[in-house]
């Protein structure tokens, strides 16, 4: 039973070992010049420390919803890419009406000037 | 299978034709400049053309999808229900949102978004197309109470509708979790018919029960009633309407099928516990709807007594007891639609002006508007010849027919309460001298249509009750 579990400590191994060696490697290798804001967490965004009533932008808000719409997007299109053959044209039809609902909703966005940053 | 899905979405054409709908009223808004008139059109034809298909697909009885939507009989009626009033809510808000400063074609395209999640939330028989109907009829109505997004209220209703809601919303999805983990299926018709067994587990019960409290919560049901007075008083008074008469038939018409049609908790623990919310409504509701000053938190207090009466009708189950709420949730459409739409004729465009004095005199200055809601207020009452008697009628004989007796004496009790403060509005509409600052009031055509249609209503449903007895008795 526990034996069937081997695979994926594997692949946990895998993945830290990976991890930790491609950080460290580009650390090792790449050319650094470091500075103030370079070594801040955002190095283009906001300051990560500074009072709790900080305003944000409404515009981070704007780009985190859509990213979160196209996100979820693709998660709902890997299974059925997967699955592909088997669900055939009632799978494509399917499909096919979620992208036009998204698109529509896309459109809605940009015609609205949500994606203009100024 | 190709030809499944395309029969599949004939029979759920209500439904499918309102996502149609909704999507060309998007694009209409997203691809012109100037507000209104354009998407006021389209919804509104739309929703008349939606009504011809659920009338059509009515003889069409089952279900859909493989067993997770019903089409026909049911799903036809209720969905009729609220496609009528969403089509009254929008006639009656065309000057409304003009007035103060909502003129967005959003309000149009949000108003038909939640038609289509309420038409989904009662017609799903598998509890994930509830649960998405439910998600899909709440967030634009978030977004719909915080239209006017300068108003300090409109914007505190919002919040507060939102933060209670998303809660409201995690009862109900633990529910069906806990249901799923126990049945193994979501399909609801599957897990009725091995409602015996599931019925003596107790973690069963415990779902059940958080889906109660997610439906309680969206009816305005005592304990879950605190957003109601609050979210009613501070949005746009249209939005308020469109809540407290479509999504309380939205979440009723659910209830119905998840509770009483399928589940038939007839034999069951969660009987009592409908009793004691219903009995809660009707005493909490009406009587805190007596110190009540403003119009629309009066209304708002007396859509929880409402609740409460209509889940007499819950309690008692039962064909009869179905058949009496669906008509009881009609009258209070038509009623409470007009009733809030002469409270936002009158209203000021930074909405205010709803107090109950500033309907004085209004007999003097608009008599017909007067006559008018004096017919909702008797009908809210329920008095003979008007709808909200034979909604009343409907349940307490039901209740008494399945041995609640004791209900239909509260509920009976409570409505004599009821009687005082909606004879007040009446009393300072007529005999009261008219106060200094009295809004003209202002609707356009369309409301006057609107408003006719819906008094037309509750006069005609009152006097001739079997023109809608008939198409909800024979449903199940």
């Amino acid at each position: 039973m526990i034996e069937s579990y081997i695979p994926i400590l594997l692949i946990i191994g895998i993945a830290v070992i990976f991890g930790v060696v491609s950080i460290n490697l580009s650390w090792l290798l790449g050319p650094q010049r470091p500075y103030r804001e370079k070594h801040s967490t955002y190095e283009s965004g906001v300051d990560p420390v500074s009072t709790a009533h900080y305003r944000f932008s409404v515009k981070y808000y704007m780009v985190a919803l859509s990213f979160i719409v196209f996100d979820i997007e693709v998660v709902f299109m890997y299974p059925w890419a997967v699955q592909f053959r088997e669900l055939g044209w009632t799978g494509f039809v399917v499909m096919s009406v979620f992208i036009v609902v998204l698109a529509v909703g896309f459109i809605y966005e940009l015609k609205k000037g949500a994606l203009q940053w100024d | 299978m190709m030809e499944q899905l395309l029969t599949d979405s004939l029979n759920t054409a209500p439904i499918t034709g309102m996502v149609i709908l909704s999507l060309i009223v998007v694009m209409i808004n997203a691809l012109k400049k100037e507000p209104l008139a354009t998407e006021y059109w389209v919804s509104l034809v739309g929703i008349v053309i939606n009504i011809g298909l659920a009338v059509w697909v009515f003889p069409e009885r089952g279900t859909a999808f493989s067993g997770s939507v019903m089409t026909g009989g049911y799903a036809s009626v209720t969905a009729i229900i609220f496609l009528t009033a969403a089509a009254l809510t929008i006639m009656l808000a065309r000057v409304y949102i003009d007035k103060i400063g909502a003129n967005f074609g959003e309000f149009f395209h949000l108003i038909l978004f939640v038609t289509t999640g309420m038409m989904s939330f009662a017609a799903g028989l598998d509890l994930l197309v509830t649960f998405v109907g439910l998600e899909l009829m709440s967030i634009p109505l978030y977004v719909l109470a915080g239209i006017t997004r300068r108003n300090l209220k409109a914007t505190e209703a919002a919040l507060k509708y939102f933060l209670l809601g998303a809660f409201s919303t995690g009862f109900f999805v633990y529910g069906i979790g806990l249901i799923y983990g126990m049945t193994g299926t979501t399909k609801i018709l599957d897990i009725a018919q091995n409602i015996n067994a599931y019925s003596s587990e107790p973690l069963f019960m415990v779902g059940a029960g958080l889906m109660l409290v997610g439906f309680a919560f969206k009816v305005g049901a005592v304990p879950f009633h605190m957003w109601v007075p609050d979210v009613y008083e501070g949005s746009p008074t249209m939005v308020s309407a469109f809540m407290s008469t479509g999504v309380k038939a939205a979440a009723f018409s659910a209830l119905l099928l998840v509770f009483t049609a399928t589940f038939d908790f007839m034999h069951s623990s969660i009987n009592t516990v409908v009793a004691v919310l219903s009995v809660a409504s009707m005493v909490i509701g009406n009587i805190v709807a007596l110190s009540q000053k403003n119009f629309k938190r009066m209304l708002a207090y007396s859509s929880i007594a409402h609740a409460g009466y209509m889940l007499i009708g819950i309690t008692a189950g039962g064909g009869v007891s179905i058949a009496g709420v669906l008509f009881y949730l009609v009258a209070y459409m038509l009623t409470n639609l007009g009733a809030f739409g002469i409270a936002s004729f009158i209203e000021n465009s930074d909405q205010t002006g709803t107090d109950i004095d500033d309907f004085r005199g209004l007999y003097q200055r608009h008599p017909a508007l007067a006559v008018i809601l004096g017919v909702f207020m008797f009908s809210l009452i329920g008095l003979p010849p008007f709808a909200g008697f034979f909604g009343k009628y409907y349940i307490f004989v039901a209740a008494i027919e399945n041995g609640y007796t004791w209900l239909t004496i509260v509920g009976v009790i409570t409505s004599m309460i009821s009687v005082y403060y909606y004879l007040r509005v009446v009393v300072v509409m007529f005999f009261q001298p008219e106060g200094e600052q009295v809004q003209t009031a202002r609707f356009g055509r369309e409301g006057a249509f609107a408003l006719a249609v819906a008094a037309a209503g509750v006069l005609l449903i009152g006097v001739f009750p079997s023109v809608v007895l008939d198409w909800v008795s024979a449903l199940f």
